[in-house]
This record gives structure tokens, C-alpha cells and sequence, in this order.
């Protein structure tokens, strides 16, 4: 690394380079820089290990995931002699394309940003590129999730400074950008299954067995009536509470094992990395909603399950409590994470043509976030004052 | 009488090198250096050129802005340098010292019979004014200003700091002295804050003519800045002047003797110091002469002051006016594979709990000068308020300096802090942002806009 650098730095051959060979070289070495100027002395944590640590969260979600791709594929299939690793392969195989869009389309976008601005590539993508395919229909088409990536990245992140300087969370912006401009891509019962699309176009995909199986709906748990499921209607749609909890049910690949997530958000409270007031926030609201939705009469699940179902676990643990896009004050954490929670659930009950609430609660209450924070820190500063008074 | 105030946020480094109470040595002192920059906002005006002979207590420079205000060379000697930076700027003033010390002398000292405009010319005439710090900004007292109060931290909770009660001594009547000198000048009241674990036999809880405070809790606590925002808050258009002890007893000794006598004990700590202890010295002594003790200084860096707040003055450098600590630290010029992927790096201090630090909280950490990673935007908010014992936003107050909004920063605090307040954010910093630089910045647009 030492020798090449010449080539790079001002006036080398490669300089135009010279943000993308930081970004690398840094990835392999602690850079050897030394305090310059205040304290002399600086604590060992940077944002690499503290993103790369999100990311370790992420991965049983991951690995759940990509198990259930194959076991959704399997069950519409009819492949009933298909086991752990059948079900794990499969699913390995349609999600890497699904990663290798999301990081080659972001990384080069962020890294001809970084190397535009002169500056030093920022992670921040690592984390919003492992999330994306895991929010997403696996049957997406790579070109649709290429252009949502690409968007995000320079609408989302780009246009306002980079990591650290959005206003929404990019993932969900590109989740948001598919469901807005492909919807046909995004909704209905067929997506959620891998093959099932390609099956359903070109009558072929690579493990087809039989064709699809007679019955079978493809229908996520979200897309009963909430208004008159009851617990006993969804476990015998197969979404019973355990495998709501281990998630073999429909749905985006990384937001079905509510057991995964729950791992993953262990590892970012322990680590202090999320906020647990966020998350325990969003958790109450959600409840409060679900239980007034179902006194009310607008639905007959018990509260609960509302926590269960669709993106809403994965969107309060990993999404809602993105440090950036969320509220910064305290106080305002309790807030911002109550009303994502009551948001979604209200979402899901009274709007019968829109399953799922987690995505546009979220986006709005980044949208919402400032505002919070400017309010708790004006009663703060008054109160601050009255008391000196 | 008074209640304890507990601060719980705050940070105490775990860093090694603690030092003995042991005076080392007495530095006869060889070359001193009155450095201006070591005094906020000043314009200094040069009184004095190379060659010229100064007794100790004979102004080298003035303020521009005000003549009256004098800063005084602590040793007799002759002038043998003045170093200019860019733009000719007035760097430091050095004078060789003569082997048998000459004082000024200040014939009229008898605090009983003194008014309070002839202590003031007194001070100013001495050098002492400017010993003074007035906030916001952290600038030399203006001469006309009226503080609202004058406040005294007499502990120190930074890195290794020195042990106020071991450097003080058996100063107490002289500073008893100099706190009844103040409040005679000013009419207003002087706080005295002291620690809570110590305090009771502490000598300076005796004193007259102060207003007490008991503090407990970690870095920053022991800042006067901190106590002063959980005492009597700084708002707009008001003042506050602090003072360190030693430069309280630098004052009483002035008036009981006529003399301006500077020296003080200065800790010597760090990891990599051949010997730490205490050495006696005075403000502006060339590190060269403690070279026995510094020990050896190959790859070593030599900061004046404590490790979050000093400056790296280098080994031929000079201590800070307002120092009593000397922190040595190894320099951090290496490059670590895969550092921030080794899950374990015992080696190194973490305040987050993203390394394994935390399970060994009575470990002590030889720490180093490399930043550890980028510069990068501000991501995780939450730890700076958990090191701050303020009701401030810091981060809020950190970006309102940096875009150059002053009514940002008047809201968030900005008169209440100095940057040595926000070190232990700085320290902590995942994005590796110069908090004290952004701060230190902002004040000066403060400076400069409400001039």
C-alpha cells in the first residue's frame, strides 16, 4: 500500500483516484494520523467498527432470510423432500445478485461522490447496502432495485453532503422509490416468493418441480383482513404465532424472523448503538394503537400481534433507530419512536388498501424529526432559564 | 451551609501514568518565554527588544487595546529572543535568566490599607490581572468590566491532573490573601468549589469572604466551567471571572512580600516519563532544562497541560502561562491492519462499548497520539451528552459553530462554554471531529461579531 501511494496522492498518475484508494487502504490499515490540535489523546472507536457492528446485527436476519427464500420456494413448488441446506442454498442464490446491485450501484455512486468532494469515502453505505435487499420482494427485478439504489444514494444522501447529513432513511427511501414507481413490481401476493414471477412470465424457473402448487396464495400475513383475522384464521393460513416468530411466512427476506431481529437487537443495545428508548417507544405505541384498534372494533387481533407482523420489528430495530435520520434529543426519542409505532399500526387498520404502515411511518417521522427535536430543545432552554430566574 | 452538587455525566480517562507526590526537582531557570498566545484575544504591544535587561516582574509586553494591562516577565534575565510567526505575529518573548534572581519591586502591597482602584492598578501593573480569565470566551478581563462573580476551582478532575491540595501547600494564607484582595476590588462574591471527597480536610474550606461549593463527579466536574453552569449560569451581556488557585497565591504572596513570584509545583505524568512527580518551576520554562526527568523523548510528544485541553509545545517548547501539568505521551504514527475489525484490542481505551473495555473498568491504558480513524459527519449523537455534565445540546452547539450561526449559538450555550469544557466529547468522538478547534473557532467569530 505504501509503495502505491504515490501514484495516488496530488500529482500522481491515479490522483482523480485518490478517494477510492483512501477508502481501501483505510480498510485495511488504521490510518496513521495524529492528533493535531485539541485533545491529544482520542479513543479507539470510529465508524467503521461501529457500523460494521450493525451489519453483525443484521446478519441473523440475513441468514433467516435467506433460509426462508427457500423455504417459501419450496412450499409453492411443492419440493417436499427440500431440507435446511436445499431451502439456504436456493436462497443463497437469489439474494447474492440481489447484494451485488445494491453495493455495486451505491459504493460507486458514494465513491464518485466522495471522490467529487474531495473527500474520504464514508461508510455509512455498508449498513444501508446490506439492509436494502433485505427489504425488498426477493423476486425484484435487478435493473428496478438498480435504479432505486442509484436513487436513494443520490436523492437521499448525496444531494444533502453525504452519510451523516440525509434526512430519511436511504433504505427505505429506495423501498419507497420501488413501491411508488413499480408498484405492480413491489405488491400483490406473487412477489414475495422467489421464482414465482419468472414462473408465472416464462412458465420456467430453476427448481420448478410440478409448476406451482394447486391452492397455493403466496399471500403474506399481512395481506389478511386485518379487520376479522383472528389468531386461530391466521394459524391456519400457516401464520401461526411460532412462525410468525421464526419466520417462515411470506414477506421481504430480512423482516420475517421476528426471533432473528430480536438477536440483532440485542447486539445494538448491548453495544449502546441504538437507542433502546426508541425501540421501546415505537414498541408501546404500536401496542396502544393495536389494543385501541381492537376494543374499537377495527380489528380483531389481539395487540400483540401486531409487533409480529410484516416490517414492523425489523423497521424498529433497524431502521427507526438509524442514528442520523432520527430525533437527537432524548426527550424527542420517546416521541419520534411513539408515533412510528402508533403511525404504522393506524396505517395497517384504516387503510385497508395499504398493508404496510412501517415504511411510510418511518419516512415521515424522519421527516418529523427536526421539528421534535426543535421543540424539546426550546422547552428545554426555557426551562433552563425559568429555573435561574 | 452548602449541599453537595453530584454530577454524574463526565468521563476519567483510565490513562497510566499517575504521579507520585514527590517533588523530583527545583529547575533553576535558564530560558523563559512569555508566549501571547497563551492569552485569548490578545493584541499584544511590545515593550521591550532583544537585548534589553528585565527584573522579574518588569513588563515584556501590553495589551493594545488597553496599556494599562501588562504581562510581566517572571524572571530577571535579558531579553534573548522575540519569536514572530506569520504576518509578524508576536509569538513569545524569551529571556535568558540571570543566576541570581532580581525582583521588581512593588512598594505599596498593604492590603488592609489598599483601596480597591489601587489593588486593581496593582494587579494590572504586576502582570497578575491578566492571571484572570473573564467568560464568555475565555479572554483577559477587560478593566472596566463588572463580573457578576469571580469563581475558584481548587481540584482538578483532568487526566492525571495535578493534586491541588499537594500543590497548593501551605499556601493557604496566601491565598486566603488573594481572595480578599478580589473581593475587595470587585465588591462581588468569590466561589470557591471544592471536591467532595477531600473537602473537609482540605485548608481551603476555611476561608473567609467565599461562597462554598462542594463538587463530586468525573471529568469535566473539576472544571470551573461546569461549576459555574450548575451554580450561577452565564446569560447574555453578563460576566464571570475565574481564577486558578496558584495564581491566588501568586497574589497574596505579591502582597505580603512586594514581589511577583510565579513558581509553582508542576506535575510531570505519562506513561513513557522516566520519573513523574512534581517538579517546581515557573510558567514559560524551556523544557530543555527538565531533561532528567522528561528522560528520553524520541518519538515522544510533550504536551503542556493535560492530555484532552494541553498543547504539544515539543521538546524545546515552553510551559503554558496558565499550566501545572506536563502529560508526555507516546506519538501514534503507526498503521494498525484491520484495527477496527479486531474484535478484542486490549491495548486500547474505549468508552464504547463497541470494544471490550468496559469489562475491565480498573484497567489503566498507556495511551497514544493516533486518532484511530477519519474525520467523518456527526452519526452517533448520544454519547457526547453522557461525557458532558452540562444542560447544553453539544452536538447542536458543535454544528452552530461550525456553519458560523450565532444565534445557533447563543441559544446552545456558547457563553457558557470554553473548548476545554467539550474535550471529553472530543476524546470520545466516533466521527473524529476537532470539537475544541470547531468551539475555539466559534468563540472567535463570537469575538469578532460582538466587538
Amino acid at each position: 500500500m505504501e509503495k502505491l501511494e504515490p501514484t495516488f496522492s496530488k500529482g500522481g498518475k491515479a490522483a482523480w483516484l485518490h478517494s477510492t484508494f483512501d477508502a481501501f487502504d483505510t480498510f485495511l490499515f488504521v490510518p496513521s494520523t495524529t492528533t493535531k490540535c485539541g485533545s491529544q489523546v482520542r479513543d479507539c472507536v470510529d465508524l467503521k467498527r461501529l457500523l460494521i457492528i450493525v451489519v453483525l446485527a443484521l446478519v441473523p436476519a440475513f441468514l433467516v432470510g435467506t433460509w426462508n427464500i427457500g423455504v417459501q420456494h419450496a412450499q409453492a413448488f411443492g419440493l417436499a423432500d427440500w431440507g435446511l441446506w436445499e431451502c439456504f442454498g436456493y436462497g443463497l442464490l437469489r439474494i447474492i445478485p440481489l447484494y451485488l446491485v445494491s453495493y455495486l450501484v451505491g459504493l460507486a455512486i458514494e465513491f464518485a461522490g466522495a471522490q467529487i468532494k474531495g473527500e474520504e469515502v464514508s461508510e455509512g453505505y455498508l449498513v444501508t447496502g446490506f439492509i436494502i435487499p433485505l427489504i425488498v420482494p426477493v423476486d425484484i427485478p435487478l435493473w428496478t432495485l438498480a435504479i432505486a439504489v442509484a436513487f436513494a444514494t443520490i436523492i437521499g444522501k448525496e444531494v444533502f453532503g453525504g452519510s451523516g447529513m440525509n434526512i430519511w432513511n436511504p433504505a427505505l427511501l429506495a423501498r419507497a422509490f420501488l413501491f411508488f414507481s413499480y408498484p405492480t413490481k413491489m405488491s400483490g401476493d406473487t412477489v414475495w416468493t422467489g421464482g414465482v414471477s419468472r414462473y408465472l412470465s416464462e412458465r420456467t424457473c430453476w427448481f420448478q418441480g410440478n409448476g406451482l402448487v394447486d391452492g397455493w396464495s403466496g399471500a403474506t400475513p399481512l395481506a389478511s383482513n386485518l379487520a376479522t383475522a383472528t389468531p386461530e384464521s391466521l394459524a391456519q393460513n400457516g401464520f401461526g404465532l411460532w412462525d410468525l416468530l421464526i419466520g417462515n411466512v411470506g414477506g421481504a427476506v430480512g423482516e420475517t424472523s421476528v426471533i432473528a431481529i430480536l438477536i440483532g437487537a440485542v447486539i445494538l443495545l448491548a453495544t449502546g448503538i441504538a437507542s433502546w428508548k426508541i425501540m421501546l417507544s415505537s414498541v408501546l405505541g404500536a401496542l396502544l394503537v393495536g389494543w385501541l384498534g381492537n376494543i374499537g372494533g377495527a380489528t380483531t387481533l389481539p395487540c400483540y400481534y401486531q409487533l409480529l407482523l410484516g416490517g414492523f420489528a425489523f423497521g424498529t430495530v433497524f431502521m427507526a433507530t438509524d442514528p442520523v435520520t432520527s430525533a437527537q434529543t432524548e426527550c424527542g426519542k420517546w416521541i419520534y419512536g411513539f408515533l412510528i409505532g402508533a403511525l404504522c399500526v393506524t396505517v395497517r387498520l384504516f387503510n385497508p388498501g395499504y398493508p404496510e404502515g412501517m415504511m411510510l411511518a418511518i419516512l415521515l417521522m424522519n421527516t418529523f424529526a427536526p421539528l421534535i427535536d426543535h421543540c424539546v430543545i426550546n422547552a428545554s432552554i426555557r426551562r433552563h432559564y425559568k429555573k435561574l430566574a | 451551609m452548602f449541599e453537595t452538587i453530584k454530577l454524574k455525566k463526565g468521563l476519567n480517562l483510565p490513562l497510566k501514568g499517575q504521579a507520585d507526590k514527590a517533588v523530583l526537582m527545583e529547575v533553576t531557570p535558564g530560558l523563559v518565554a512569555l508566549k501571547p498566545t497563551d492569552f485569548k484575544g490578545l493584541v499584544p504591544k511590545l515593550l521591550v527588544k532583544e537585548g534589553d535587561t528585565v527584573k522579574a516582574g518588569s513588563p515584556l509586553f501590553a495589551d493594545k487595546m488597553d496599556q494599562r494591562i501588562l504581562f510581566t516577565s517572571p524572571v530577571s534575565g535579558k531579553v534573548q529572543s522575540i519569536v514572530r510567526g506569520e504576518k509578524r505575529k508576536l509569538l513569545a518573548v524569551v529571556v535568558k535568566a540571570d543566576a541570581q534572581q532580581v525582583y521588581e519591586n512593588f512598594p505599596e502591597h498593604d492590603l488592609e490599607a489598599m483601596s480597591g482602584e489601587q489593588i486593581k492598578d496593582l494587579l494590572m501593573k504586576t502582570g497578575l490581572w491578566a492571571s484572570m480569565i473573564q467568560r464568555p470566551y475565555g479572554i483577559v478581563p477587560k478593566a472596566d468590566a463588572k463580573p457578576k462573580a469571580i469563581f475558584i476551582s481548587a481540584f482538578d478532575t483532568a487526566p492525571n491532573a495535578p493534586d491541588m491540595q499537594y500543590v497548593l501547600g501551605d499556601c493557604a494564607a496566601d491565598i486566603q490573601r488573594g481572595i480578599t484582595a478580589l473581593k475587595k476590588m470587585t465588591g462581588v462574591a468569590v466561589h470557591l468549589c471544592l471536591e467532595a471527597a477531600t473537602y473537609s480536610c482540605n485548608p481551603l474550606h476555611r476561608m473567609d469572604d467565599v461562597v462554598l461549593h462542594v463538587f463530586e463527579g468525573p471529568h469535566p466536574t473539576g472544571n470551573v466551567g461546569v461549576q459555574i453552569h450548575h451554580v450561577s449560569p452565564i446569560v447574555k451581556g453578563e460576566t464571570v471571572w475565574t481564577i486558578s488557585p496558584v495564581f491566588l497565591a501568586a497574589i497574596g504572596k505579591l502582597l505580603s512580600s512586594g514581589k511577583l513570584d510565579l513558581t509553582r509545583l508542576v506535575v510531570v505524568t505519562g506513561s513513557c516519563s522516566n520519573k513523574s512527580g512534581y517538579v517546581r518551576m515557573l510558567p514559560g520554562t524551556c523544557m530543555s532544562e527538565l531533561t532528567e526527568v522528561l528522560g528520553n523523548t524520541d518519538g515522544v510528544r510533550v504536551v503542556s497541560g493535560n492530555v484532552l485541553t494541553g498543547t504539544a509545545i515539543g521538546v524545546d517548547g515552553y510551559l503554558g502561562y496558565f499550566d501545572n501539568q506536563i502529560s508526555l505521551l507516546q506519538e501514534g504514527d503507526y498503521r494498525e491492519m484491520f484495527g477496527w475489525a479486531n474484535p478484542i484490542r486490549s491495548k486500547l481505551y474505549s468508552y464504547s462499548k463497541a470494544y471490550l473495555s468496559w469489562l475491565c473498568p480498573r484497567k489503566k491504558y498507556g495511551m497514544d497520539t493516533n486518532v484511530h480513524g477519519g474525520v467523518r459527519a456527526f452519526m452517533f449523537n448520544k454519547v457526547y451528552s453522557d461525557v458532558l455534565p452540562m444542560y447544553i445540546f453539544p452536538v447542536f452547539l458543535c454544528k452552530a459553530c461550525m456553519t458560523k450561526d450565532i444565534d445557533a449559538m447563543e441559544k446552545y450555550g456558547i457563553y457558557e462554554v470554553l473548548p476545554e469544557d467539550l474535550a471529553t466529547c472530543e476524546f470520545v468522538c466516533p466521527s473524529k471531529v476537532e470539537w475544541q478547534k470547531a468551539i475555539g473557532e466559534g468563540i472567535d467569530l463570537m469575538l469578532k461579531e460582538m466587538a
